[in-house]
């Protein structure tokens, strides 16, 4: 049986309810407009220590990359990016109700993405959903939609990786459709099915002789 | 001699080629899987990493933002001379993985791990880490860059000689269904496993296997060489493919490579090289040729020799 085509979808970065809530889980996504990036060091600066954020949001923008270039400063100002990939967003998952309140952000652009709790508790009440890049690592692809680096913040403070970069999208893309507004994860989606396998594929091989403090037995548990 | 000025240079470029390229045996590894892939969503993540190659090759910009922490390891043949001596060899890969990452550009990933201090160009304490081998003839040496990403899809666990194969099995499904999910650890990927040493050898036997040896190789070692093959269907029986989605594609390759260990223990590690396996190899003869390639070649006879007294002679006999 030869694989279906996910539906594609073109959507700007200042989405309307009704696009996302047009969305549905195993969409293809390409963005048009401003996104930033923002990871821990950005989270900590505008939140924590109450900094400033250096952009209007969510007028300018309502889509947060978690996500540090390849790209350099070159020395007259101007930016070089080469290519584009989310880093783990699970990671950030205690900084995101406190920042979507604060900036509006709708789209959380990433890697991995968060769960379905989460998705319900604070993603929906916002009117927010999770995209999912392709991969992960298509870097090149991504790049090709930087139309341009509009502007890097906090540089200087947080450093090049995890400094607040400000791209124009064109087209870049594809990412997934990974939470909807009910809240529902297609990561989950995918394993409840994968795990109607697990047993057959764990047949004959046996526990390892000496445990480890807090070892789960159930390969149908997620251990992030 | 090898003249230090070529050694950098010859860096300069690997870097590049490394963070841009996709080696030729992982790609077709990856294509054969796109070929047999039918779940709908782990077939459109192939065809997108396909594509991206492409694009990479095309623009000639890195393949993955993420652009790994990039390291070195040194082949020397036993009557190699570098000009300005081991010193100067590091100094010349230290400024190459600095120039390259603004110049390519590469994400300057390496920070310190409390302080957090980024010098922006992945050069740090112990970064980039230059690891050393010799082979017995030769004037040339071999200089291979591994740029590898990520910071899932690596374990260790102190097995014991009564685990078996069985407990071998399944540390190793552990490790793919706890990494695999989401795709965190970036699959369909070459899995390196190592087996033996001690705790800190384990970990670098599986991290060589992944990284320094090709899609298709054997183990010199015919019952492991048969542990591979199974390994690898074993990996791909699971049901999981690109992204942790629903698919037939987890293992590109299952390498495997052992070290004498302690009679008690069987030490075990397991790592996933990412779908970007970025890594590049240029032999630098004396006489100043250069010649590139993507098999770092690494496990010879002689990195795998068993015996007390190296005797070339009376091994090609046997």
């Amino acid at each position: 049986m030869s694989p279906r085509k996910p539906r594609e979808v073109r959507l700007s970065t200042t989405p309307s309810a009704e696009a996302i809530a047009d969305l549905r889980l195993g969409d293809v996504v390409y963005l048009d407009g401003l996104m930033y990036t923002a990871r821990e060091g950005v989270y900590m600066r505008a939140l924590e220590d109450q900094a400033n954020i250096p952009m209007e949001l969510p007028s300018q923008s309502a889509a947060n990359f978690h996500c540090s270039p390849a790209a350099r400063i070159n020395p007259d100002g101007s930016f070089d990016m080469g290519a584009v990939t989310a880093t783990a967003s699970f990671r950030f998952a205690k900084w995101l109700p406190e920042w979507m309140a604060k900036t509006g952000a709708k789209l959380i652009v990433g890697k991995g993405g968060m769960t379905s709790r989460d998705y319900k508790e604070y993603f929906v009440p916002n009117g927010a959903v999770y995209l999912s890049t392709v991969g992960y690592g298509t870097g090149a692809l991504l790049g090709r939609g930087v139309e341009a680096v509009e502007a890097v913040h906090w540089n200087e403070e947080l450093g090049l990786a995890q400094a607040m970069w400000v791209i124009r999208c064109n087209r870049m893309g594809p990412f997934i459709v990974a939470s909807d507004l009910n809240g529902d994860c297609l990561f989950e989606r995918e394993n409840a099915k994968i795990a109607e396998n697990v047993a057959r594929v764990y047949e004959g091989t046996k526990p390892a002789v000496l445990k480890r403090y807090g070892e789960s037995d159930d390969r149908t548990d997620e251990v992030i | 001699m090898i003249p230090i000025n070529l050694i950098q240079s010859t860096a300069e470029t690997l870097m590049n080629k490394a963070a841009i390229e996709i080696p030729e045996d992982y790609l077709t590894g990856l294509k054969q899987a796109a070929e047999t892939e039918d779940g709908d969503l782990s077939s459109f993540v192939l065809q997108a990493m396909l594509e991206n190659y492409e694009a990479a090759k095309e623009d000639r910009r890195a393949m993955c933002g993420d652009t790994g922490v990039p390291r070195w390891f040194v082949k020397l043949g036993n009557e190699a001379q570098v000009e300005g001596g081991m010193i100067a060899l590091e100094a010349a890969l230290r400024r190459a993985t600095a120039s390259a990452t603004n110049g390519v550009p590469l994400r300057p990933n390496r920070v310190h791990p409390l302080w957090r201090t980024d010098h922006d160009n992945n050069v740090g304490i112990g970064a980039p880490e230059i690891e050393y081998g010799f082979e017995p003839d030769g004037a040339w040496i071999d200089l291979i860059t591994v740029h590898k990403g990520g910071l899932f899809g690596t374990d260790y666990r102190m097995l014991f000689p009564s685990d078996g194969i069985q407990g071998i099995k399944r540390f190793y499904l552990d490790s793919l269904m706890a990494f695999g999910k989401r795709g965190l650890a970036c699959q369909p990927a070459i899995i390196g496993i190592g087996l033996g040493g001690s705790k800190d050898i384990c970990m670098t036997l599986g991290k060589r296997a992944s990284v320094l040896r090709t899609v298709g190789s054997r183990n010199s070692d015919p019952r492991i060489a048969e542990m591979e093959d199974e390994f690898k269907e074993l990996g791909n029986s699971i049901g999981m493919g690109a992204m942790g989605f629903v698919g037939k594609n987890m293992v590109i390759d299952c390498n495997i490579e052992v070290g004498y260990c302690h009679t008690g223990g069987m030490p075990m590690s397991v790592h996933a090289f990412c779908l970007s396996s970025r890594r590049a190899v240029a032999r630098i003869h004396a006489d100043g040729r250069v010649e590139h390639r993507t098999d770092p070649d690494w496990f010879t006879d002689y990195q795998r020799r068993e015996t007390v007294e190296w005797e070339p002679q009376q091994e090609a006999a046997e």
